[in-house]
């Protein structure tokens, strides 16, 4: 068995600061007040009912099938908790679940985790209940109701998750945005689908076993409209910023450009190794080698030394 | 068959092992913020983290081999990085044309793209040691000294306890999903039914493991009440930071402060 990653657990390093405190404060924020809405409505049941649902989602992430050539559809959950739990609760399980994958399995960075909760819970959740509560009042909770809201939810989670992610890298300047945006979001549209087939699979079983499990909302029967508009707003958002991001990058690159400006318009204040090669040699390619050369030795020279320190308190 | 592997801790005795843990968590995070913090193509700076680390590595008794083998899990977000070699710069490294594309490599783009690299392995690794080093129970400790809500905490402590029983839950839905739809271990044998028909099962098995989910913890939150559980969440008082444990978190904070100040004076 395996712990298989997704690819949507950004890791350290790849947002910028900024953007990264700023998805923090909206996820204190959100997730502050989701705990509060949880306590009010489901008591002091909450802890052991979130808790037990946050390991099995994540047992449930294990749960795979084939598709071809190696490749299997796998299973984020964020639509999955919130039709089951109603979307504070929800919030709240995949708070945890993401929390717990960055600090234990390192899936996902531990400075980002305030983007991957933005994305995997409030994202996610948001939209799953925008579709799915729309579709339940379309067809008036009918079973195909259900089963297409179900899957639609799953699936377009998963794109506009993806999308944010994308969306999020180019404004840090790590990826283009006419490159990121529309791979994150193409390859995304196939895995949501896997998402979307296993959800459904997932709630045709608990239909046939446990209908009553899938009235969502009467755990939390109040204040969904917040969330509902909350995840209309950033569908639409998304579905319409990020076309335009990667149409026309010029606005997001301009961003990238003046603070690629900042890094480069200070000069050095000192320049020890000129220009990264080394001093008194001529040939900069040759150079630039023994500059590396130089610094690998300080690493083995400061690791061995501890080793060596270890060693001898040892004996 | 248990899944005690999902566990990365490692019991080893090192002083990384017994520091407060407390302190571990807060120097992990300076830590990372730094490396996030340092400007781009920052190389000494780059190396000094990297022989920080990797003196830890060693000092925990962990090995560099065994961090290593983890810190492959960050690999694949490389590729979202990747295009950034040929979008930004002025120095032009090599330009080839694919089919109708022309692709232009730049000087700059390459810079940005190793230092992200790095800064990612660097961070990895600082969390790697944290988990490997730090039993759960402790790390718990630790996020309710840095003031996480408390109920967020007691759910990580309820999900970790839970974590164990569940996988070995899907384990064993997985086991019976073999052993009843012949698959064949034979390579490039075809699996059976159509993949809609595969994703439907595995969906069946996803909520199967939810509704066992459900009642398990109406069970649980039986079992609380029977304790005396009536919602609140206690914990053991944290015993205070000890005088060595300070000084550890005084001086690892003022090397990284410095390696912080030394990149941005330099390269900032």
């Amino acid at each position: 068995m395996h712990y298989a990653p997704q690819p949507m657990h950004i890791p350290d390093g790849f947002l910028s600061i900024l953007v990264s405190i700023v998805l923090w404060v909206i996820t204190i924020i959100v997730v502050g007040y989701a705990i509060r809405r949880v306590g009010k409505d489901l008591g002091e049941r909450q802890v052991p009912l979130m808790g037990v649902l946050a390991a099995a989602i994540f047992a449930g992430q294990m749960l795979n099938f084939t598709v071809a050539g190696g490749t299997s559809g796998h299973l984020m959950g964020a639509a999955l908790a919130t039709i089951l739990l109603g979307p504070w609760a929800a919030i709240i399980v995949m708070t945890t679940v993401v929390g717990v994958q960055a600090l234990i399995f390192q899936d996902g960075g531990l400075l980002v985790l305030g983007a991957n909760i933005f994305n995997m819970g409030i994202i996610g959740v948001a939209v799953s209940y925008w579709v799915y509560r729309t579709f339940q009042r379309l067809t008036g909770g009918r079973k195909w109701g259900i089963f297409v809201g179900g899957f639609l939810a799953a699936w377009l989670s998963i794109v506009v998750a993806a999308l944010a992610v994308g969306l999020q890298l180019a404004v840090s300047g790590i990826s283009p945005a006419n490159i990121a945006i529309p791979a994150m979001g193409g390859i995304h549209m196939l895995i949501g689908v896997g998402e979307g087939l296993i959800t459904l699979g997932a709630l045709a079983f608990l239909y046939a076993a446990r209908r009553d499990l899938l009235h969502i909302g009467e755990a939390a029967p109040k204040g969904g409209a917040a969330v509902w508009i909350g995840g209309l707003v950033i569908a639409a958002i998304l579905a319409i910023a990020s076309p335009l991001a990667s149409a026309f990058p010029d606005g997001l690159e301009w961003v990238a450009e003046q603070r690629g400006f900042l890094d480069t318009a200070q000069e050095p204040l000192y320049n020890i190794i000129p220009d990264y090669v080394f001093p008194g040699i001529t040939n900069e390619a040759f150079a630039t080698i023994v500059a590396g050369f130089v610094g690998v030795l300080i690493v083995f020279g400061v690791a061995l030394g501890v080793a060596h320190l270890r060693r001898s308190r040892k004996a | 068959m248990h899944i005690h592997f999902l566990d990365p801790y490692q019991p080893r005795t090192s002083p990384i092992h017994a520091l407060d843990s407390r302190v571990k968590l807060v120097l992990v995070l300076a830590y990372i913020l730094t490396c996030a913090l340092t400007p781009i193509g920052a190389w000494p700076v780059y190396i000094l983290l990297l022989a920080l680390i990797f003196s830890i590595e060693l000092l925990s008794s962990l090995g560099i081999k065994f961090v290593h083998r983890r810190a492959l899990l960050a690999i694949p977000f490389m590729l979202a990085a990747f295009p950034v070699i040929f979008t930004n710069g002025q120095t032009v490294l090599f330009s080839t044309h694919i089919g109708s594309w022309q692709l232009t490599a730049y000087a700059e783009g390459l810079e940005r793209f190793i230092s992200v690299a790095l800064k990612s392995w660097l961070s990895v690794q600082a969390a790697i040691i944290l988990a490997s080093s730090t039993p759960f129970p402790e790390l718990l400790q630790a996020m309710r000294a840095i003031r996480i809500p408390r109920l967020l905490v007691s759910l990580f402590g309820l999900m970790w306890r839970y974590l164990f029983v569940l996988v070995d839950e899907a384990l064993r839905l997985m086991r019976a999903r073999q052993a009843r739809s012949g698959e064949s271990g034979k390579p490039g044998a075809r699996k059976g039914g159509s993949v809609a028909w595969r994703a439907r099962i595995a969906g069946g098995m996803a909520g199967n493991l939810f509704l066992r989910a459900f009642e398990r913890s109406d069970r649980i939150y039986m079992a609380m009440v029977a304790r005396g559980y009536d919602g609140e969440i206690r914990a053991l008082p944290m015993p205070p930071v000890s005088s060595p444990a300070w000084l550890a978190l005084g001086g690892g904070g003022s090397l990284l402060l410095l390696l912080l100040l030394f990149g941005i004076l330099f390269w900032g």
